[in-house]
């Protein structure tokens, strides 16, 4: 077996804020093999963003790794001074995120900001960068790319512009992308579009994937396996079909049924009650207790992750391993 | 006959224009190319509403959803066309009268951070216009403020906390608690869990259902969300650029929809129950509504388009009983 393109080993993202210390990311392993897509799933405050920045380098003060390994290609990332990690990303890593109104430089050309990563870590004339530009904006999908490199990010709509962003992150045909709720703010139209080109591009091209969302219907589709977080673990991972199917921790069988295309129409949902803690003040033990319908007193010992079943992991003393309902 | 519907919109379309400026008129005057600019946001639209519906109200953006509901909360007016209240129309109301109809359509709003005014306690925040309003009915303030908020899930012991002490899924309590205590028996409900995470969406929308059977609310649901449409709704309409391109019952729309543009949306839906499946895709984009095409507006990515789409305009008529679409394909 090939050795995986990224190794993530019990990382361990703190903030370390006036109000105390934010555990937002707290021993998070997984690892994500070439070629393949691995959706991040969980809410808001979950820490999938953040384990996401922590990847790529991104995490500002007061935050820092304060833990664990980040192995890409067998080094570790968590230990690259920034010169090294700037070297790397945006060539080898490269990142998508949620606006693209906010990746895009709005004063400068579309050409302007390809021309100028591709030149960053390539030594290439201005001719060859364009013409690598233009290449990349015809792989996903922008009509004409010619005349629309010479257009102001102002002058793309919302899907449009999330190409131009995914060109950006594809320019230097890196190993691995990490894609932060790219298609969240589009139309179910667009999304589809941009769902479709990222699947044919990692088919084709080999690149990983680690795709962050809340939306669990997008990575049904799109990933190969999924990794559930629940305030700043990962309580639940295996593969998609696993995970969705027969969900082990209660929690993602919680978020399932929560789904409304699950239900049967106008019954009431299956609801999760109360709300995620606050990270500053979670609860003793599994994180997870105060809203589980099935915690009990040994839930108030910190579960650890094992794996229940064969390819299986579960953060849950009382895992679902009952036959699962019939839907 | 029948009971008037609850509600009934003819003809209605709104338009909004930014009219040129002195020195855009004399660079016109000129020669220059500039032009006022008319956006069509809702062109035309018919529909009705009766009562105890609920009427899913889906479209991507800029196709005039939420303005359609901003008028039939009465925020907006509408360029032309009428609404109709219980068969009577709105506009011919005065006084008194007119604004007892008024109270008796609430809107809840998306974006929950934003729609509560951050320097009102909860407790002036729901209980501010039943006491203007005279709506109390003898009751203590405190108490009736203490009963509204009870029945949208919240503690009565936070009605002195401001909205930024509360999370999302509280704030969009509190709104559905404001919509609610002025006694309406109708509620427009524009992207209302749209901001909200899965698990706190779901209790939100089982609210929504339960405050219905309680108190016998009429829902005009509107969503860009198709999972949540066809869960709640009773009937569900479909908007393209400012019309309506389709309309059904729930379960006839998402199992035979007609309009092509319907049958795209729902292919383009990502559902959880598909696995690893290759993503159909809708050509092209949505086009400006300040230069929509001639035509069926949906023609461009259309893949069934003929000549005719491309100049006439087609008419929603009806297709089967309780079906409607817009579509030269229905006349062949």
């Amino acid at each position: 077996m090939t050795a995986p393109t990224l190794e993530v080993r019990d990382l361990q993202t703190h903030f370390f804020t006036r109000a105390g210390v934010v555990k937002a990311v707290d021993g998070v392993s997984f690892s994500v093999g070439r070629g393949k897509v691995m959706g991040l799933v969980g809410e808001s405050g979950s820490g999938k963003s953040v384990t996401g920045f922590s990847i790529i380098g991104l995490v500002d003060p007061p935050g820092r790794i304060a833990g664990g390994s980040i192995l890409f290609q067998g080094r570790d990332l968590a230990k690259l001074s920034e010169e090294e990690m700037r070297d790397l990303r945006g060539n080898r890593i490269a990142m998508i995120f949620q606006d693209p109104m906010m990746t895009l430089n709005p004063v400068l050309r579309i050409d302007t900001q390809m021309i100028e990563t591709v030149q960053a870590h390539k030594k290439v004339s201005h001719e060859e960068a364009r013409q690598r530009a233009r290449d990349t904006l015809g792989m996903v999908g922008i009509p004409s790319p010619d005349e629309r490199l010479k257009a102001y990010p102002h002058q793309f709509s919302g899907g449009m512009r999330q190409r131009v962003a995914i060109a950006i992150a594809l320019l230097h045909e890196p190993q691995l992308i990490v894609a932060d709720e790219p298609t969240t703010a589009l139309d179910v139209t667009i999304q589809g579009q941009i769902l479709a080109e990222v699947q044919k591009l990692c088919a084709t091209t080999g690149t990983s994937m680690i795709w962050i969302t809340h939306d669990l219907s997008v990575v049904a589709g799109l990933a190969d396996d999924i990794a559930v977080m629940y305030a700043g673990r990962i309580v639940e991972k295996g593969a998609v079909g696993e995970v969705l199917d027969k969900p082990l921790h209660p929690y993602t069988h919680g978020l399932i049924g929560s789904v409304p295309s699950r239900n049967k129409r106008g019954e009431a949902l299956r609801q999760i009650p109360g709300m995620t803690p606050s990270l500053l003040n979670l609860p003793q033990g599994c994180a997870f207790r105060a809203r589980c319908p099935r915690a009990s007193e040994a839930c108030l010992a910190e579960p650890i992750m094992a794996e229940i079943v064969p390819g299986r992991d579960v953060r849950c003393i009382h895992p679902h391993l009952e036959a699962p309902e019939a839907a | 006959m029948t009971a008037a519907p609850m509600l009934e919109l003819r003809g209605i379309t709104r338009r909004f224009e930014k009219k040129l400026d002195f020195a855009g008129r004399i660079a016109q005057r000129l020669g220059a190319p500039v032009r006022e600019e008319v956006v069509h946001a809702v062109d035309g639209v018919d529909l009705t509403v009766r009562k105890g519906e609920v009427v899913g109200l889906v479209g991507e953006s800029g196709c005039g959803k939420s303005t359609l509901g901003r008028m039939v909360a009465g925020i907006l007016p509408p360029t032309e066309g009428t609404i109709l209240r219980d068969g009577r129309d709105i506009k011919a109301l005065t006084g008194a009268e007119a604004r007892q109809m008024k109270l008796r359509t609430q809107m809840i709003f998306q974006d929950p951070y934003a729609s509560l005014n951050p320097r009102l306690r909860v407790l002036d925040i729901v209980g501010e216009a039943p006491r203007v309003h005279g709506l109390l009915g003898g009751a203590i303030f405190d108490d009736y403020v203490d009963e509204q908020m009870r029945r949208a899930g919240l503690d009565p012991a936070f009605k002195r906390r401001y909205p930024h002490q509360f999370s999302g899924g509280q704030r969009q309590r509190i709104g559905i608690a404001r919509a609610l205590a002025v006694k309406p028996d109708f509620i427009v409900c524009d992207e209302a869990v749209a901001a909200l995470d899965v698990s706190i969406q779901a209790q939100i929308l089982n609210l929504f259902m339960r405050l219905r059977q309680e108190l016998d609310l009429t829902y005009l649901f509107i969503s860009h969300d198709l999972g949540v449409v066809e869960h709640l709704s009773d009937r569900v309409v479909i908007m393209y650029l400012g019309r309506v391109v389709e309309e059904a019952d729930t379960e006839t729309v998402f199992r035979w929809p007609n309009h092509p543009y319907t049958r795209s949306l729902l292919d383009s839906v990502p559902r959880i129950e598909n696995r690893k499946r290759a993503f159909s895709v809708v050509k092209g984009e949505i086009p400006s509504p300040l230069n929509p095409p001639a035509g069926c507006h949906f023609h461009p990515r259309c893949p069934l388009a003929m000549e005719r789409c491309r100049v006439e305009v087609p008419k929603l008529r009806e297709i089967a009983p309780g079906q409607r679409s817009a579509c030269h394909l229905n006349d062949q």
